[in-house]
């Protein structure tokens, strides 16, 4: 019955880690040790088929299953100059960050870390602009006024309604943004506006914090449904 | 100058050819974007293969000098070795489909039914899921010390947690039952959650990108130099 062994390995290794609850002892230990060797391997294998495989070799045609647009390329022409051997540097650079394991090399690596931060400073410097600075700023330019209609005619508490609720995003988004303005000190109605800014950001730590305690208590719900029903079969 | 001048020199010009694709949308800068971003999947592959390369070398260390608790770091070896065998090498004990090659099996490795398939679901997932769902009693013994309404502000705190957390679970509705329509528990969580904590959230978003464009553009100027480490 290898369904129940399976369930019963899943079973310990799921109260080995909720032993940790009570105290520290060697079967937590035990288990965590499982988990981190298991994770690194879990992405180790991952990262080859989904990253290397696709980016690297087929790519340079080395696996002879060359990707969808090689292949049309090479369809249409009869050539296989499409098979795109500068992706062969990536290589290089990845081999050159694998050196930082060589204590004597290891600023090697400091070269294909250059090549990401660059490439990644250059994208986000307009991509932040357009995404995180334009679009937040065009969401949040709302009408403090906000006439709602009812069947054709004009309803006040409607209106009043979110009207305030425009009132309330605009001043929590303007009020907090002042607050991470440092350059300036917080007094006076500069100061006023940024503690109010304190006060939307603590409520959207709190609404944080709640949601984060709600998904634990999920997956926590999951776990013991898992205990009683799936492996002890205490639950109907 | 191979250690830190070459790298600043690398991060500039490259940092500076992607500012420019975005003013001048043709070739050759238009396509950059694919061939770096197929290039830095490349390196962070690979840089997570370091990660991952030194926490084998490390334990291997620690076995080999028998430290304290080295029979936890055989586990760990034990257990990589383990599922990495299974996605690499499991079409050697699987089935082959019909005119399917080594290679082409092998990449089918999180079909259900493989080996590594059997290490998700009983090995892997109970193991992560349960470790984050024992964080669930951590937050409460956090949330007892945190939510304590102290000051003004620690009581927006308390009270925004406590909204949200009543308003997602039926048994808020019925405690606070007597509320009229309309003001119900989870109505004024939907309310927190879509006014203020997105006003907070654009606040924070904005901030954050405001950070994001000014580091970038030290990188970029070469007045930014801590991801090169100290100098040697």
């Amino acid at each position: 019955m290898p369904g129940m062994v399976s369930l019963t390995l899943a079973g310990f290794l799921t109260l080995g880690i909720m032993s940790f609850v009570y105290k520290d002892n060697p079967i937590y230990k035990f288990c965590e040790s499982i988990f981190i060797g298991v994770s690194a391997g879990y992405y180790f294998v991952l990262i080859f088929y989904q990253s290397l495989l696709p980016q690297l070799t087929d790519k340079i045609g080395l696996t002879g299953a060359l990707t969808d647009s090689a292949l049309a390329y090479y369809r249409q022409s009869g050539s296989l100059a499409s098979v795109q051997w500068f992706n062969l540097i990536a290589a290089v650079l990845g081999m050159m960050m694998l050196m930082r394991l060589l204590p004597k090399i290891g600023w090697i690596s400091r070269w294909p870390l250059a090549f990401v931060i660059g490439s990644i400073a250059g994208l986000k410097l307009i991509g932040e602009l357009q995404t995180n600075i334009m679009t937040q700023i065009q969401k949040s330019i709302l009408p403090l006024w906000a006439p709602q209609y009812v069947d054709g005619s004009l309803s006040l508490a409607a209106s009043i309604g979110q009207s305030l609720t425009n009132i309330v995003l605009v001043g929590g988004i303007l009020t907090g943004v002042i607050y991470f303005f440092f350059s300036k000190e917080h007094k006076g109605v500069f100061g006023g506006a940024a503690r109010v800014g304190i006060w939307f950001l603590m409520v959207t730590f709190g609404a944080a914090f709640g949601l984060t305690v709600m998904s634990r208590m999920s997956l926590l719900i999951a776990r013991i449904d898992f205990l009683l029903r799936d492996w002890l079969h205490l639950l109907g | 100058m191979m250690r830190r001048e070459i790298p600043l020199f690398i991060t500039s010009v490259v940092g500076f050819i992607f500012v420019i694709r975005f003013f001048i949308p043709h070739e050759p800068f238009y396509s950059l974007e694919d061939v770096s971003s197929s290039w830095i999947q490349v390196i962070q592959a690979f840089a997570i293969w370091l990660g991952i390369l030194n926490l084998l070398k490390v334990s291997l260390d620690k076995i080999y000098k028998k430290e304290r608790g080295w029979g936890y770091s055989g586990v760990i070896i034990f257990s990589f070795l383990a599922i990495s065998i299974a996605g690499f090498f499991f079409p050697l004990w699987e089935e082959r489909p019909a005119g399917y090659s080594y290679l082409q099996h092998a990449r089918e490795f999180l079909k259900p039914g493989t080996s590594f398939d059997w290490f998700y679901w009983y090995v892997y997932s109970p193991l992560s899921s349960t470790m984050f769902a024992t964080l669930a009693f951590f937050i409460a013994s956090a949330s007892f010390r945190a939510f304590r309404a102290r000051s003004f502000q620690a009581t927006l705190l308390l009270l925004s947690g406590f909204v949200v957390m009543f308003g997602s679970v039926p048994v808020g509705n019925v405690l606070f039952g007597w509320l009229p329509a309309g003001w119900q528990v989870s109505d004024i969580a939907d309310w927190v959650r879509n006014v203020p904590q997105v006003a907070g959230q654009r606040a924070i978003q904005i901030g954050i990108a405001l950070g994001i464009i000014s580091t970038s553009l030290r990188l970029i100027l070469g007045l930014e130099r801590a991801h090169l480490g100290r100098e040697e």
